[in-house]
């Protein structure tokens, strides 16, 4: 059989930054009708390439095909018109307006320089049914959960290119990390919608961290390393482990020394007791003793009350129940500086928003923890500053390895390094992680989860929360196992707890 | 290094855009003023265009230093020119009430009550952020409002006159040939930078202002800060307040300061602050105030009548800014620098392409 014409060719694609070559010389192809996944650790070049591709970024060599016809993207509007569009992670619409007004701004019928409302409502709900979708358009986008703007987010950019509710003017889909913060019946509702999009004959192409999610959907794949081509592969072909190795340029000898690895038996004394804490509307009274130099995983589904639960530990949220103990003294849990006081450190799973200052530099970001407790009036001395500073760039290996750039311009996984490195500088008696490896690489993903394992075998106490249940497995001495908003079971890690228990777990939502 | 490069890390320095509107506006004269840059001596005191400048903006370069730090914060003070306007009305009314006018324990109990009052002002503005959470632009338009009421209160709608030599030294007198004002001036941008830059409070205005919830959960206890730089700002504002009424001899509850509070803003924007918070730059602010001064001085100098002499400030205003902007010099220098460049297979980029890293 012939193969079909690709619908977008890329070549020879070449695109530089001062100092660093993101890409030099990629080839990539899309045909009609495919779900195409762009694979690679942070750094190795898809965002690059996807903002590339989207008009984002201009290009510095080689050329880009659409249709058979040579094209230049010189901005996204531009990108939008040739008929590719984009969702990416954050969802990039307007909470306020209604879901119909989302899918038509920017692009709103017009009769004599007036908007024609009724239209905007009629299309978007043909639009939306036509789809499958079960969403009323005149509700405010905010009133539904991210993984529903999300979808709005694809109908809005299927509905690009036309304003006659007929067909679809979209060629190329680019859906950048859309699952990343849905849970299971969320990512299937956007498989469904991504297949039926597919059948119709768009190209889509999908980015993400889960290869599970990879395998299940996509047809074909092409492999980044270092912002070069490493390979394309028909899904099918090429199974997780020969992925893993492509992406990552090695054997996964460093993945298995994480699999081996056993759970260090010297837990201590209590260091964290709560009892009765709780939050109304957050999560239902709970007790949890967490013990020194012990990893106490969290698991349970997206929105059933992990992030709630470790919030009010750190005093980011107030309680309306209960106590907190640390060390046998109560301490008010009133604001994060009490949590910080008594040695607690979170890293919230929303690293832009909750974390990182993007203006401020690596430095500068790093110490900020330490140098909000020391109070302004008592700067960290510039030597001390810098040593410490140096120290953990280099222990937790981010890049590029300098103090002064721009945290706003790192790499997610780099990121969320920057974001561990300012509370460990604080040493902490207890660490907590919200999702620490949520949207970055795997070789990251190792990397932290390592830290964890050798930071509780130092004494440190971890409260890890992560979607995955396989990461929770592997660390946790204890697992909390959460569901609708309760703390419904605490596992005691051993042989006999596997991800299947805590999935039964979580559903019946009771400990057998 | 090669000169391309040296000339190129030149002009990305975040001061370049000031200064070179500073230096161009300052050439204007020129042509128009021939000894514009000539400054003499006489009666031991120096006179000049430049000596004038620093003079006349003085008051301008405090209320504007003091406004940096908040709009670092991601605040907004509008309330500035009604403080200078109490503050003034305040020590007047109440060095006026004084049988001797040049005691100088009268003068400093004086200076005191006003400067108690613009920090009383500042507290108010920064518990209504900072506590209630009202927005800044709201919050601060209460005093911005009624505070030019309460100086009107104080002065009984007269304006005071006073006459005080020592009280006149702060914003009319001379010291070491110099206006004392100037030696004002360089004494509070000293203590800001000192007080941003030698402690870590800059780097927590900056976080606060850069990101405010990830600043709450690392620790920094934001409401405070901000508090503080209401209140300094505000100190700010008063001792400008001083220095005008000292100036004139007299406490103008109604025209003192009026309007301080858009040049400030304005000069703390051609500084190269961003109005959205986080990074700042006192020096930058300093460098805006004086562009500000400057293109005042020049509207009197080449003769811009006076009907006309706002639309002439406007246009130049936005002349600067559009320097400022990367964005626009991009389209302008940027596309002719294309051409000579090696056929570049693009359009210049509609957002200036972030470096990605890792």
């Amino acid at each position: 059989m012939a193969e079909p014409q690709p619908v977008l060719e890329m070549t020879g694609i070449v695109k530089e930054f001062p100092g660093v070559r993101a890409l030099s010389g990629v080839d990539f192809r899309l045909f009609p009708g495919e779900i195409h996944a762009l694979m690679g650790e942070n750094g190795a070049g898809k965002s690059t390439l996807i903002k590339v591709l989207t008009g984002v970024y201009t290009l510095d060599g080689g050329t880009i095909t659409l249709d058979g016809k040579s094209v230049r993207i010189a901005s996204p509007l531009q990108a939008q018109h040739a008929g590719i569009s984009t969702v990416y992670q954050e969802v990039n619409l307007c909470p306020n307006l209604s879901v119909a007004e989302n899918i038509f701004i920017g692009r709103e019928p017009t009769r004599a320089g007036r908007i024609q409302w009724k239209r905007i409502r009629s299309e978007a709900a043909k639009l939306v049914d036509r789809l499958g979708l079960d969403i009323d358009v005149t509700a405010p986008l905010s009133s539904y959960p991210l993984a529903v703007q999300q979808l709005v987010a694809i109908v809005r950019s299927v509905g690009t290119g036309d304003s006659d509710g007929e067909g679809s003017g979209t060629k190329v889909l680019v859906l950048d990390e859309p699952t990343s913060s849905l849970d299971r019946d969320e990512v299937l509702e956007l498989f469904r919608l991504m297949r039926q999009l597919r059948d119709e004959g768009v190209a889509i192409l999908f980015v993400s961290h889960f290869l599970d999610q990879i395998y299940e959907i996509c047809d074909r794949m092409t492999v980044l390393r270092n912002g070069t081509l490493v390979g394309e592969h028909m899904v099918r072909d090429l199974d997780q482990v020969g992925l893993i190795e492509l992406m990552i340029g090695k054997a996964l000898d460093q993945l298995e020394e994480l699999h081996d690895h056993q759970l260090h038996a010297d837990v201590g004394e209590s260091l964290l007791k709560a009892e009765g804490l709780g939050r109304n509307g957050g999560i239902a009274p709970f007790d949890l003793d967490i013990k020194k130099g012990e990893v106490v995983g969290l698991a349970g589904l997206l929105g059933s009350g992990r992030t709630e639960l470790a919030r009010l530990l750190f005093g980011a949220d107030q309680s309306d129940a209960g106590k907190v103990t640390i060390g046998g003294k109560q301490v008010a849990m009133s604001a994060p500086n009490d949590a910080i006081g008594a040695g607690i450190a979170f890293c919230s799973e929303n690293r832009k928003t909750e974390g990182l200052v993007p203006d401020l530099t690596v430095r500068e970001n790093i110490i900020l923890a330490l140098q909000a407790a020391r109070g302004w009036t008592r700067p960290i001395p510039t030597a001390q500053r810098d040593e410490l500073v140096a120290k953990y760039i280099k222990a937790l290996d981010i890049r590029p390895a300098n103090p002064e750039a721009r945290v706003g311009q790192l790499s997610g996984g780099n990121q969320q390094k920057v974001l561990l490195a300012r509370w460990l500088i604080t040493q902490p008696k207890l660490l907590i992680l919200d999702e620490p490896t949520r949207g970055i690489d795997i070789g990251a993903k190792t990397e932290i989860q390592k830290l964890v394992v050798s930071l509780s075998e130092d004494g440190m106490s971890v409260l890890y929360i992560a979607a995955e249940l396989e990461e929770v497995l592997r660390l946790s001495h204890t697992i909390g196992v959460l569901r609708d908003r309760k703390l419904v079971a605490q596992l005691t890690n051993g042989p006999e707890i596997t991800t299947g228990k805590i999935l039964e777990t979580i559903a019946s939502g009771e400990h057998q | 290094m090669t000169t391309p490069s040296r000339w190129r890390a030149l002009t990305r320095h975040h001061l370049f855009w000031p200064v070179a509107v500073l230096v161009a506006l300052l050439l204007v004269n020129v042509p128009f003023t021939p000894d514009f840059f000539a400054i003499h001596m006489t009666n031991g005191h120096l006179y000049g265009s430049l000596v004038s400048i620093v003079l006349f903006g003085s008051p301008l370069i405090l209320v504007a230093v003091g406004m940096t730090l908040v709009i670092a914060t991601g605040g907004i003070d509008l309330s500035v020119g009604a403080v200078v306007a109490i503050t003034g009305a305040l020590t007047c009314s109440y060095i006026s009430d004084q049988a001797d006018q040049d005691s100088l324990s009268g003068v400093f109990l004086a200076m005191g009550i006003g400067l108690v009052a613009a920090v009383v002002c500042g507290l108010w503005n920064g518990f209504l952020v900072a506590r209630m959470g009202i927005q800044p632009i709201i919050a601060t338009l209460i005093i911005m409002v009624a505070g030019r009421g309460v100086a009107q209160l104080i002065t009984d709608g007269q304006i005071i006159t006073i006459n005080s030599s020592p009280y006149q030294l702060i914003g009319g007198g001379y010291w070491l040939t110099l206006p004392f004002s100037i030696f004002v001036v360089a004494a509070v941008v000293a203590v800001t930078v000192a007080l941003t830059r030698r402690t870590a409070l800059g780097l927590l205005v900056e976080a606060v202002g850069g990101n405010a919830e990830a600043s709450r959960l690392v620790g920094i206890r934001s409401r405070r800060i901000k508090i503080m730089v209401y209140v300094f700002c505000a100190l700010c504002a008063g001792i400008a307040g001083l220095m005008i009424s000292s100036n004139t001899s007299a406490a103008d509850g109604n025209n003192a300061g009026l309007w301080i509070e858009l040049d400030a803003i304005l000069a703390v924007v051609i500084g190269g602050t961003s109005l959205l918070g986080g990074r700042f730059s006192i020096g930058g602010t300093v460098i805006g105030a004086l562009v500000i001064q400057t293109l005042t001085t020049t509207i009197y100098t080449i003769g811009v009548p006076t009907q006309t002499n706002l639309v002439f400030k406007a246009a130049v205003v936005i002349v600067v800014c559009l320097l400022q902007s990367p964005k626009f010099r991009a389209k302008v220098f940027g596309a002719r620098a294309r051409v000579t460049a090696p056929a570049e297979p693009a359009a210049v980029a509609e957002t200036a392409p972030k470096m990605e890293v890792s």
